[in-house]
C-alpha cells in the first residue's frame, strides 16, 4: 500500500520517454558534439606544452575566473585541464537549461494545459507523474554523462583518460539533475509554467553569480553554488568525486521536498494564493501595445535584474584585473605594446559582445511572444476586433527593440557602476557606454531574423535561436579557439566595432541597422499575408 | 438587404480541402443557423470570415466589404464569440472585457454591467481560475455589450448551464429585435431550431442543404403515428415509407413529402382510429444527411 502514490510510474515513464525521446537525443547529441569538437580543437591548436602555458598566462586573471571558473592545474595546463577550465561550466549550464525546460514543461506546464488532470483521473498515483518526469529527466542526464564520457575517452587524448572523462560527463549530468530538482520544487510553488522555469533560471543565474564572486574573492562562497560543485571536481587534474555527492544529495533533497509539497496541495493550485484582481482594466492596457507590455511585464523585470547582475559581476572584477596586470611584467609590456590602451579596456569589448548576446535572448523572446500568443489561439481574440495585423506585429516589435536595447543598456551601465569603486583609475562612463551601445544594431538584426521566421515560416522560428547560439560559439569561443575570421563574419555580432580598441565604424553600424529594418519589413509583409493559427 | 455574402468560397490546407464552394447569404435582421458535426468546416468558414484565414478561391464579403482585405473596417461593426475562449490567465475577466470592447471600438457601458449581472460573472477573478462556462461568459458579455451590427457566434453556449443558455437566447432575440443579424454556429439543434430563421448544413466542407426550416421540412419526411382497425399490412413496402416501427400508440413511420398522398389514401381505407403527424425536427433533418455516411473526418 505504501507504493500507492507511485502506482503506474512505470507506464508513465514509458509515456514521457516516447514524447521526449527526440528532444533528449537532440540535446545529448548537440552537447556531446560540442564537447568533442572543443576537446579536439584544443588538442589540435595547442599541441605543445609551451603553447598551452602561453595560453594559460592569458587565462590567469580574475575576469576569466569570474566568467569560466577557477583554473585548476593551470600551472600544468594540459588539454584536459583546459577543457575543465574553459568548457565545464559552460556545458554544465547547458545541461541545466535542458533539464529546467524539460521538467517545467511536464510538471507545471502539463498541469496548466489540463493534461495532468487527465492523467490523475486515470488510476495513477498522486506522485506518479512527477516521479516519472524526474525519472525521465534523470535518465536523460545519465545518457548525457555516459555519452560525453564515451566521446572524450574515444578521443584518446593523454590528459583525458576514460575514468576522468566519465567524471567530466557526470559533473555535467549531475548539474542537470540538480536543476531538475530545483525546477520540480518551483513547479509546486509557482502557479504557471513560465513562473516555474523563470524561478529555476533565476536560481541558475544566482548560482553563476555566487560562484563568480566566490571564485574571484572568497572561495567558501563557491561552495554555496551548485555550479561551483561541478567545478570542484577538479576533473582531469585531481579528479574528486565528493562534489558529485553534493549534487546528487542536493537533487534528492529537492525531489523529496517537491514530493512533500505536491502531496500537500491541490492539483492546479500553487502555494502562493492569488488575490482578487481589478474588475475594470486600466487605460494603459487597452491597446495591442498595452496588452503586449502587460504580458511581457514579469519577464522584462526578471531579465532586467538578471542582466544587471551579470553586468555588475563582470564590472566588479575589473579592479582585480587591473592590479593583476600591473603585477605581471610580461602582460604590462603587452599592454604598452598596443598603443596606450589598457588590457582592461581591450577586455571590455569582449565582455560587451557576450552581454549583448545575452541581451539578445530576451529581445528575441519578447518578439516571439507574438508567435506564442498565436499558438495559444489568443490572437483570434485580437484579430476578431478592429485591429490590423500591422498594429499587433509592430507592437511586439517595438516591445522587443525597446526592452532588448534596454537590457543591453542596463548591463552596460551596471558593469560601469560596479567597476568604478574597484578600479584605481575608473573607466570613463562615455567610453564604456559607447562600447556597449555599438552592439545594439546586432541585437536588432537578431530580432529582424525572428521577424522573418514569424512572418514567413513560423514553424522555423527555432532557427533564430540556433543562429544566436552559433554567434555565441564563433564570437566567444572563436577568440579562445583562434578560429579564422570568416565564421565570425557570418554573425551580426562579428561586425560590431570593438570599442575602445577600434575606430567606431558608422558604416557597419548603419549596415546592420538597415539589414534589421529590411528583415523586419519582409517579416511584416509575410505576416500580413499568411493564415494565422488562432 | 444583404449583410454577409459568401460566394463559392474554398479553402485548402496543403492537400486537405477544408471548404469547397461554400455559398450562402445572411440578410439584415436574420438569425442564420450554421450546423454540422465537428471538423465539417464551420470554424474554418468563420475564421475565413474574420480574416484570420485567407480564402484559397472564391470570396466572402460582410457589409459589402471583402473579409480579407478590409477586415479591420468590418470588425468595427461585428462581434465575435469563439467556441472555446482562450483568455490570458494573468488578466481578470473584467480587464479582458474592457480590452475587447476597446479594441472593437464603441460600446455601451451601461449594457456591460447589465450583462455581467445577468450572466452572474465575477469580473475580478483571473481568467486562469474561470471554468469553461465562465470564459464563454466573458466573451458573451464583450459581444453583447458592443453595438455591433452582425454577431458571429461559433458554438457560443458550450459549457454554459441551461439557465445561462436561456439568458443567451434572450440576448440573441433582443439583437434580432433591434434589426441586427446573427450567424449562429451550433451543435445544439434545439437552440438553432428555436432561434434561427434560416439554416445551412455543412458536411465535409460543403453546404449540403440550406434554406428556411419550413422549406427544408417540406423537402423531407413527416413523422406519422397511425392506429387502424384493420392491420396495416404492406405499408412498409410502399415507396417513400421509412423506419416502420410498432409502438404502444400504433405504427410509427416516416414518409417522404411526395409519398404522403399515397400513404394517406391507403391508410384511410383501413379505418383510422388515430393519426398523429409531427413535422420533422431539425435533428431529423440533420440525421438524415448523415445517415450512412458515418462521422466526418477532420
Amino acid at each position: 500500500m505504501s507504493l500507492k502514490p507511485f502506482y503506474q510510474t512505470g507506464s508513465l515513464i514509458k509515456f514521457y520517454l516516447r514524447t521526449d525521446i527526440s528532444k533528449i537525443l537532440i540535446w545529448t547529441f548537440s552537447i556531446t558534439a560540442l564537447t568533442m569538437l572543443t576537446a579536439w580543437a584544443f588538442e589540435d591548436l595547442y599541441p605543445s606544452e609551451a603553447e598551452r602555458l602561453a595560453i594559460a598566462e592569458t587565462m590567469k586573471n580574475p575576469a576569466m575566473t569570474a566568467m569560466v571558473g577557477p583554473g585548476y592545474g593551470i600551472e600544468n595546463y594540459t588539454t584536459g585541464a583546459m577543457m575543465a577550465h574553459q568548457m565545464l561550466l559552460f556545458t554544465a549550464i547547458l545541461a541545466a537549461v535542458m533539464t529546467i525546460l524539460m521538467t517545467a514543461k511536464h510538471t507545471r506546464g502539463d498541469e496548466e494545459d489540463g493534461m495532468a488532470e487527465m492523467i490523475s483521473s486515470l488510476p495513477a498515483g498522486r506522485l506518479a507523474p512527477l516521479t516519472s518526469v524526474l525519472a525521465v529527466v534523470g535518465l536523460s542526464q545519465l545518457l548525457l554523462a555516459v555519452s560525453i564520457g564515451t566521446a572524450l575517452s574515444g578521443l584518446n587524448i593523454e590528459s583525458m583518460p576514460p575514468g576522468a572523462s566519465f567524471l567530466y560527463g557526470a559533473a555535467i549530468g549531475g548539474t542537470g539533475l540538480f536543476f531538475a530538482g530545483v525546477t520540480a520544487v518551483f513547479a509546486q510553488l509557482s502557479e504557471s509554467s513560465r513562473g516555474t522555469s523563470g524561478f529555476a533560471f533565476l536560481i541558475l543565474g544566482l548560482s553563476y553569480l555566487v560562484r563568480a564572486i566566490g571564485d574571484v574573492s572568497m572561495e567558501t562562497l563557491s561552495w554555496l553554488s551548485p555550479l561551483g560543485w561541478a567545478l570542484k571536481t577538479e576533473v582531469f587534474v585531481s579528479n574528486l568525486v565528493s562534489p558529485l555527492v553534493l549534487l546528487t544529495a542536493g537533487s534528492s533533497a529537492l525531489t523529496l521536498t517537491a514530493f512533500g509539497l505536491m502531496l500537500k496541495r491541490d492539483l492546479g493550485s500553487g502555494m502562493l494564493p492569488s488575490k482578487p484582481g481589478r474588475s475594470n482594466a486600466s487605460p494603459l492596457l487597452l491597446s495591442p501595445f498595452g496588452l503586449a507590455l502587460r504580458l511581457l511585464r514579469t519577464s522584462v523585470i526578471v531579465w532586467a535584474v538578471a542582466l544587471m547582475a551579470i553586468g555588475a559581476s563582470y564590472g566588479s572584477v575589473l579592479g582585480d584585473l587591473e592590479s593583476f596586470f600591473s603585477s605581471n611584467e610580461m602582460l604590462s609590456n603587452m599592454v604598452n605594446a598596443t598603443g596606450g590602451l589598457s588590457l582592461t579596456e581591450q577586455f571590455i569589448s569582449m565582455l560587451m559582445a557576450i552581454m549583448s548576446m545575452m541581451a539578445a535572448v530576451p529581445a528575441l523572446m519578447f518578439f516571439y511572444k507574438l508567435k506564442s500568443e498565436e499558438n495559444k489561439s489568443r490572437m483570434e481574440n485580437i484579430y476578431a476586433r478592429a485591429v490590423s495585423r500591422q498594429n499587433v506585429f509592430l507592437s511586439y516589435l517595438a516591445a522587443a527593440v525597446l526592452f532588448g536595447s534596454l537590457m543591453m543598456v542596463i548591463a552596460t551601465v551596471s558593469l560601469w557602476g560596479a567597476s568604478v569603486p574597484v578600479m584605481e583609475e575608473p573607466l570613463a562612463f562615455a567610453v564604456v557606454l559607447k562600447s556597449g551601445l555599438v552592439y545594439l544594431p546586432a541585437i536588432w538584426v537578431m530580432i529582424g531574423i525572428g521577424a522573418v521566421f514569424t512572418g514567413i515560416k513560423p514553424g522555423l522560428t527555432g532557427l533564430a535561436w540556433g543562429y544566436l547560439i552559433y554567434s555565441f560559439l564563433v564570437v566567444y569561443l572563436g577568440r579562445l579557439l583562434q578560429l579564422p575570421d570568416w565564421p565570425g563574419q557570418l554573425s551580426p555580432f562579428g561586425h560590431v566595432p570593438k570599442i575602445p580598441g577600434e575606430e567606431i565604424s558608422w558604416l557597419s553600424l548603419m549596415m546592420l541597422t538597415m539589414i534589421s529594418l529590411a528583415l523586419t519589413i519582409v517579416g511584416l509583409k509575410g505576416y500580413q499575408q499568411r493564415d494565422l493559427k488562432g | 438587404m444583404t449583410v454577409l455574402h459568401i460566394d463559392h468560397l474554398s479553402k485548402r490546407f496543403g492537400k486537405f480541402q477544408a471548404l469547397k464552394d461554400v455559398t450562402f447569404t445572411i440578410k439584415k435582421g436574420e438569425i442564420f443557423g450554421f450546423i454540422g458535426p465537428n471538423g465539417a468546416g464551420k470554424s474554418t468558414t468563420i475564421r475565413t470570415l474574420l480574416g484570420i484565414l485567407k480564402p484559397s478561391s472564391g470570396s466572402a464579403s460582410i457589409f459589402g466589404m471583402d473579409v480579407w482585405k478590409e477586415s479591420v473596417a468590418i470588425h468595427e461593426k461585428i462581434a465575435y464569440v469563439p467556441g472555446d475562449a482562450n483568455l490570458w490567465p494573468n488578466l481578470t475577466g473584467g480587464e479582458v472585457i474592457d480590452l475587447f470592447l476597446k479594441l472593437r471600438g464603441s460600446h455601451r457601458p451601461e449594457k456591460k454591467q447589465e450583462l455581467i449581472d445577468r450572466f452572474q460573472l465575477d469580473p475580478s477573478k483571473k481568467c486562469r481560475t474561470y471554468s469553461k462556462g465562465n470564459r464563454q461568459k466573458v466573451a458573451l458579455v464583450a459581444a453583447f455589450a458592443s453595438d455591433a451590427e452582425l454577431f458571429i457566434l461559433d458554438e457560443p453556449t458550450s459549457g454554459l448551464d441551461p439557465l445561462m443558455e436561456r439568458v443567451f437566447q434572450e440576448y440573441v432575440l433582443e439583437a434580432k429585435a433591434q434589426g441586427k443579424s446573427v450567424l449562429l454556429s451550433s451543435h445544439i439543434l434545439s437552440e438553432v431550431e428555436r432561434l434561427c430563421d434560416r439554416v445551412a448544413i455543412i458536411r465535409q466542407g460543403e453546404i449540403i442543404e440550406s434554406g428556411s426550416l419550413e422549406e427544408m421540412r417540406h423537402l423531407t419526411r413527416t413523422n406519422l403515428v397511425i392506429e387502424t382497425k384493420e392491420p396495416l399490412n404492406g405499408i412498409s413496402n410502399m415507396s417513400g415509407v421509412h423506419t416502420v416501427k410498432e409502438t404502444e400508440k400504433g405504427t410509427a413511420l416516416q414518409v417522404d413529402a411526395e409519398a404522403l398522398d399515397e400513404v394517406i389514401k391507403k391508410v384511410s381505407t383501413l379505418g383510422i382510429i388515430r393519426l398523429e403527424s409531427t413535422p420533422p425536427t431539425l435533428e431529423d433533418l440533420f440525421m438524415r444527411h448523415y445517415e450512412g455516411t458515418g462521422s466526418d473526418q477532420t
